[in-house]
Order: C-alpha cells, then structure tokens, then sequence
C-alpha cells in the first residue's frame, strides 16, 4: 500500500531527516511509527501524505511512484489519503458538517450526496447531534473526532495520523484509538500513527517502525518488538514511563 | 465669542440650522469620496494583498524576486505623507479622470494612499490563518485556488471586516486634507470656515458630524465582524 524505498529527505536547511530509509506497510495495517521528537517520524509522515518530496529514494503508493508527483497528479492520489493532525487542524469558521463537508467539495461533490455522507460519518464518529454546532465550543476530543470524520469523508485508502493524540488527555485519548481501531477494523482502513509514545502502539498497531536520528532501528510486528527488543533505543522507550 | 448673549447650545444650534444644507451637501461629499475610493482602493488592494500571501514566504507559489520589489514599492507609497502625495498626484490625476484638482482628482490621490494600504492589511489578515489548516487543505488535494478562496478567506473574514473599518475611517480622515486640491467635503467645509474665517462655532459641528459618521461605522463593522465570527 505504502512503500519508502531507500527514502532520505535533507532540507533545504541542511537538517538530514530522514536517511535510506526503507518500510513497507501493508493493506489493512495499523502501522505505528514511534520516535522522539526531531527522529524523522514527521518528515516520513510528510512524504506519504505527499506533502513533501524525497530527496532521493522512491516513495511508493497504491503501486505508483508518487513521491515524485506534484500538482494535479499529486491532489488526485491525496484524495485517497486522509489525514488527522494533532492540533486538529480544523476551520474555525465552519462547522462540524462544514469541516466533513471540504473535502468532498474539493473533490466536487454533490450538495445532497455531501449531506448524505456527512450524516453517516457524524454518526461513525459519534457526533451526530453536533453537526451544526462550530469547533470552537467543543473539547479536544470531539474536535478530533470531527478530524477523522473530515479525513475519511472521500471514502480514502488510507489514513495517516500526526501524534492524534497528543493534545488529548489520557481517557479520551483511549476512546480517540478506540475509534481508530474500529475504523480499521469497519473499513479495512490502511492506517499509519505517528506518535512519541510506544503505548499508543503497544494498544493499536499490529506492526510498528521505531525511528532515531533519521534512521530505522527497528520494525517488524508489535507483539514480537514489545515481548523482544533488539535496540537500545526500543528499550529505552519501552521502559520511560511517566 | 458671539454665543455669550445666546447661551452655548442654543447658538450652535443656530449655526447647525444655518448651515444644514451646505454641511448636508459636504457630508454627502464627503461620503461620495469615501466610498468610491473605499470600492476602488479594495479592487486593487484586495487581490494585491492575495498575491503577495501567495508570494510570501510559506506562500502557495513563493516567489521573492516578485514578492520583494511588490512590498518595496507598497512600502514606499505607504511612507509618503499623504498631504504630499495629494500634491505631487495633481498630474496624474489630470491624465486618469481630466482634472489635477477637484472630488474626483481627490479620489485618485486617496486610492493610490489607500490601496498599498489594504494590501498590507488583506496580507496581515490571511496570514493570520493557522499554518495547520492551510496543510490540512493541501493534504486532502486541495489546489491553490481552492486554498485561497475555501480556506484562506472564508477564515480570515472577521479579520477582514474589522480592517474594512479602520481602512473606511482612515479614507475619510484622509479625505478631509482634499480640500487643499479644491475638493469638497467636510474637510474643506472645515478649512473654509475654521481656518480662512476662525468660526470655531462651525468647526464643532463639522467635527461632531464627523465623529457621528466615524462611530457609526465603527459600532456597524464591529458588530458585524463579533456577529460573524466563529471562534467567539
């Protein structure tokens, strides 16, 4: 589904973040990828969502070499990809069903075909009575949850997640994984976390990258990684706890 | 002071009843001024101010040898007093509308002042937009059109609306030095009267009126930008 082939990204800045890296994710995986902040986590999230482009390397999705698109071929395959942030990310002056309804009016959709599946994702995310009601007067929780009703609204292969949980307190981020979980479970939905910390994984990844310092120094599947870690960095992970 | 027999309101309410017809005939042109160059000055402004966040460093097409010139020229327009720039625009004025003094020479010169103006502000007010939103958009595929005219400006509107307001007062503020190219107005009203004549009796009411009009637009864009906006 997802493929980083021999992936470095510099920028121009200089800041080598990500070197050869190569991983493979598969259709239906919940992919996690874990690292401190500055490893690479977020550039490599960046290159599969097309939002930027390797320096050398190829980044392959749905079997094309899009990492090297830009443009109107890139939009097309980021149709397919949907992504949640965060800080939400969310349009302040829109609301609830005017978030879920962008993406399907950049993709040109129909007003009465928006409205239809804006009910029908308020209702996958559990916020059906909150469809007129504006970001700014609910929780983070709610938020996010409207930010995964906008990032699955065009019906993507994937979803990408950029630390979902973070801004979230610990009980709601639980119910926030929860809904990701189902979703990939409902939807066969290929998803990829992104997150600083290796109990979001130990919860809902079944394969898992750890990142540090622009390289991988581990992946295979979580229950073999947790139950044996080979790297230094994994344990040190593993055993940091608040 | 000629008020000390009538008493102080009584005789600028005389004056007020004296003057009504010529301070109705400058509010009005006052008002004509205001708005025609308030239209003009956003038509280019405006899409001024989209091209230069567009430009702009983090922009949808950055591009710093159009963006730096384009800020340098708004720069040094915007650091011209206006008083200045009135005067210095006598001829340009006479190629654009055919005369060098007058209403119209008056709006040529306050278009120019206001529009490097407006585009700074638009810039202001959209790069306001959280960066996060804008890379929500682009991650769903969104082009640069839609980004712009779906995200950027649909969110910076209250912002939009409250610098519609200062730029409105601002004009017409700027308006009242037109007087000095022969324009009319309030502000001439105010130069015939108050300065060539020392009425101050008629000073007080033109800058009563003005400050009327000035709270009035004021109270409305305010009202209008806390009514719109979202977040609040």
């Amino acid at each position: 589904m997802i493929e980083l082939r021999n992936v470095s990204k510099i920028y121009t800045t200089g800041e080598r973040a990500l070197e050869d890296v190569t991983l493979t994710v598969e259709e239906g995986d919940i992919f996690g990828i874990v690292g401190k902040s500055g490893a690479g986590k977020s550039t490599m999230l960046k290159l599969m969502g097309l939002l930027e482009m390797p320096t050398t390397g190829e980044v392959v999705i749905f079997g094309e070499n899009a990492g090297a698109y830009r443009g109107a071929k890139a939009n097309a395959i980021k149709k397919n990809i949907g992504t949640v942030f965060q800080g939400f990310n969310l349009l302040m002056q829109r609301s609830v069903a005017g978030n879920i309804a962008f993406p399907l009016e950049i993709t040109g959709k129909r007003r009465h075909e928006i409205k239809t599946r804006c009910e029908e994702l308020a209702e996958l995310v559990g916020l059906s009575d909150k469809l007129r009601a504006y970001p700014a007067s609910l929780s983070g929780g709610q938020k996010q949850r409207v930010a995964i009703a906008r990032a699955l609204a065009t019906n993507p292969k994937i979803l990408l997640c950029d630390e979902p949980t973070s801004a979230l307190d610990s009980f709601t981020a639980k119910e926030i994984l929860r809904l990701i979980k189902d979703i990939n479970a409902k939807l066969g939905m290929t998803t990829v976390i992104i997150t600083h910390d290796i109990h979001v994984v130990k919860a809902v990844c079944n394969r898992m990258a750890v990142v540090d310092e622009a390289h991988i120094v581990e992946i295979g599947k979580t229950a073999e990684i947790l139950a044996n870690p080979q790297s230094a960095k994994t344990k040190e992970l593993l055993n940091f706890d608040i | 002071m000629e008020y000390i027999e009538t008493g102080f309101f009584r005789h600028h309410l005389e004056v007020f009843l004296e003057f009504r017809s010529v301070l109705w005939e400058s509010t009005l042109e006052t008002l004509y001024m205001t708005f025609a160059t308030v239209t003009m000055a956003y038509a280019i402004g405006l899409p001024l101010g989209m091209f230069l966040v567009c430009l702009g460093k983090g922009g949808l097409f950055p591009n710093r040898a159009v963006h730096a010139p384009l800020s340098f020229v708004i720069n040094t327009t915007r650091s011209i007093p206006f008083l200045i720039l009135l005067v210095a625009l006598i001829p340009f004025s006479r190629l654009i509308v055919g005369s060098g003094i007058g209403n119209n020479a008056a709006i040529v010169a306050l278009v120019v002042a206001a529009a490097p103006f407006i585009a700074r502000m638009v810039e202001t007010a959209l790069n306001e937009v959280d960066v996060g939103v804008v890379d929500a958009a682009k991650s769903m595929g969104a082009n640069n059109f839609q980004i712009m005219f779906k995200v950027l400006l649909p969110e910076s509107i209250p912002s939009l609306i409250r610098g519609f307001s200062i730029t409105t007062i601002n004009i017409m503020s700027f308006s009242a030095m037109a007087g000095v190219i022969g324009a009319g107005g309030l502000g001439r009203l105010a130069i015939r009267y108050g300065i060539n004549f020392w009425r101050y009796d008629i000073m007080l009411i033109i800058i009563i009126v003005i400050v009327i009009i000035v709270t009035i637009i004021q109270f409305l864009f305010n009202l209008l930008a806390t009514k719109i906006d979202r977040r609040i």
